[in-house]
């Protein structure tokens, strides 16, 4: 059985669809990664799943529980990290993480407050106020706090937006622990590193549906081939590599002060300058060319 | 497997599985332990305005205007007027204004009650433990006027000990006023408008600082309708004696209290979920 499954879900907001018959199948056991650009309704399909947002159309289904009607049986299984800190910040860290248990009906509360702690590697911090503790330990709590009650499925909505690189890489090894445990979990994120690192299989998501989806080395064969050749050269150079390697119907993107041939073992010796630097493809270089957003 | 055996797997699975059903008290109970692990850590100064509000109104309302203006009320000493009428005024600024400007700062600056709604429990349940919380509070600070007045000569009374469960009764209609309009208005400073048109007047003509006998007739009709009025007749019954209409305005107080959870809820609901 899936953990997680959606057929044709369409949610509006007025003039705004944000989610448009949205497929999607989660297997029990992995990590599925929701890669999309901002605005692809990645946030929308978690609150779908939450039942804070009703949908317009559509099947849910989360853990067999169908949804919105039986979401707070299915709420009780699943564990929520939000994007945004919604920590009770003058409380202390156990009280925040105790409050959670109990709204899990967890039975032996303490005993969950101290496993939660130790996986946040908070416990030297228990008692103090939330306020007191880096960014970086209130990401490990958030995500502690979500787990107190050792759910079955997970979902993370852009656990590491907006960190920097070394909290994104502790937290990582935290995600990693609970997929080594055989947690279900659906990530949502933007960043590229972050889905290839912890993803069994990653769904991109763009306008509101599924585009494609696979593991990342499947998407990146499929849809970017081996490798990618970087050009970089004044802007007027540019433009004619780039046109040379359409003209050879090779797909070319942005990539910052550069451009990238994507699929560059097919050029056959032409439309590829000799100066360019050739790279093995990348999930970035999907992402980009399916749904035509810079990375990031 | 087949569709018809996945179909016959899930539905034993929902068999096995325990309903979660409404208005549970172990989500409302989560919900409180929230509020009172915050509580304990803003007590001190709550409370201190709590007890130095009165006993500053019964200076400059109850002495003052004894010493000058009034004596006396149909008998009873000005000071004990007001020092009872104070406690419907504690109960209004401890639930309703709280409940506005703590819903709004929960939902829309601390995306608190996003993430209370990703665990199991409804709006219903949310919108119920917050007004249980704010009810149980003020009724606790509704008591410290009259406790205030027996340092100024009130006389302590059995009917006294009625007075927690009025003030709880009504700070929960309060609370959940206090909670729809923080459902309904778009700003914080909009806020001003709901305590300019609704708590003032309300506070006001509850017949707390002058009886409402002396208000023009239409104006003393409308007063009747005025929950805070209603809290302030049952007060000065449980420390002056109860009259058979008394048991009218608590049932009135009640249905006030109904009404009002069940208007919160609504806009909640209306709120949070999209």
């Amino acid at each position: 059985m899936a953990a997680i499954e959606l057929r044709g879900v369409v949610k509006r907001f007025g003039p705004i669809t944000a989610v448009d018959g949205l497929d999607l199948d989660v297997p029990e056991g992995i990590c599925l990664g929701l890669l999309g650009p901002n605005g692809a309704g990645k946030s929308t399909t978690m609150r779908l799943l939450t039942g804070q947002a009703l949908p317009d159309a559509g099947e849910l289904r989360a853990l067999g529980h169908e949804l919105p009607a039986d979401s707070k049986a299915a709420r009780a299984e699943m564990g929520v990290v939000p994007q945004l800190d919604n920590l009770d910040v003058d409380v202390t860290v156990e009280d925040n993480l105790a409050v959670f248990a109990r709204l899990y009906r967890v039975p032996d509360v303490g005993a969950a407050v101290d496993k939660a702690l130790d996986l946040a590697r908070l416990r030297d911090r228990r008692r103090d106020a939330v306020d007191e503790l880096s960014g970086g330990m209130r990401r490990r709590l958030l995500l502690a706090r979500g787990l107190v009650h050792e759910p079955k499925l997970v979902l993370l909505d852009e656990p590491t937006v907006g960190l920097d690189p070394q909290i994104r890489t502790q937290l990582w090894t935290l995600i990693d622990d609970l997929r080594s445990r055989g947690t279900t979990i659906l990530m949502s994120t933007h960043y590229i590193e972050e889905a290839e690192r912890l993803a069994d299989e990653v769904a991109v998501m763009a306008a509101g549906r599924i585009i494609s989806r696979g593991r990342p080395a499947e998407l990146i064969a499929e849809h970017a081939g081996r490798e990618t050749a970087e050009v970089y050269a004044p802007p007027e150079r540019l433009a004619e590599v780039r046109l040379g390697a359409e003209a050879i119907g090779l797909r070319v993107r942005p990539a910052g002060p550069a451009i990238a041939i994507v699929g560059s073992e097919r050029a056959d010796g032409g439309g590829i300058p000799e100066d360019a630097v050739r790279r093995a493809a990348s999930l970035e270089d999907v992402f980009v060319l399916l749904t035509g957003e810079e990375a990031e | 497997m087949s569709a018809s055996g996945e179909a016959a797997v899930r539905q034993a699975e929902d068999a096995e599985r325990p309903r979660l059903g409404r208005l549970e008290p172990a989500a409302i109970g989560a919900v409180v332990s929230r509020e009172v692990a915050n509580f304990r850590t803003y007590w001190k100064g709550t409370t201190f305005s709590s007890v130095l509000e009165p006993i500053v109104y019964l200076l400059a309302f109850g002495l003052g205007f004894s010493a000058t203006l009034v004596d006396e009320v149909n008998g009873t000493p000005y000071v004990e007027f007001v020092g009872t009428g104070m406690v419907a005024t504690a109960v209004i600024f401890s639930s309703a204004l709280p409940a506005m400007f703590g819903t709004f700062v929960k939902h829309r600056f601390q995306n608190t009650y996003d993430a209370l709604l990703a665990a199991p429990i409804d709006v219903e349940e949310l919108v119920s433990a917050e007004m249980l919380w704010i009810g149980a509070r003020a009724s606790v600070y509704g008591c410290f006027p009259l406790l205030v007045t027996m340092l100024f000569g009130l006389d302590p009374a059995p009917g006294m000990l009625l007075v927690p469960l009025f003030c709880f009764v009504t700070s929960l209609g309060f609370a959940g006023f206090g909670i729809a309009m923080a459902a309904i208005v778009a700003k914080i400073d909009q806020f001003n408008y709901v305590t300019a048109l609704f708590v003032t007047p309300l506070f006001l003509v509850s017949g707390a600082f002058f009886p409402i006998s002396g208000l023009p007739e239409g104006v003393q009709v409308v007063a009747q309708l005025n929950p805070l009025h209603q809290l302030v007749e049952l007060v000065r019954g449980g420390a002056f004696g109860f009259d058979g209409v008394d048991l009218i305005r608590f049932a009135g107080l009640l249905a006030f209290a109904l009404v009002m959870w069940r208007i919160a809820i609504n806009r909640m609901q209306a709120r949070l979920i999209d």
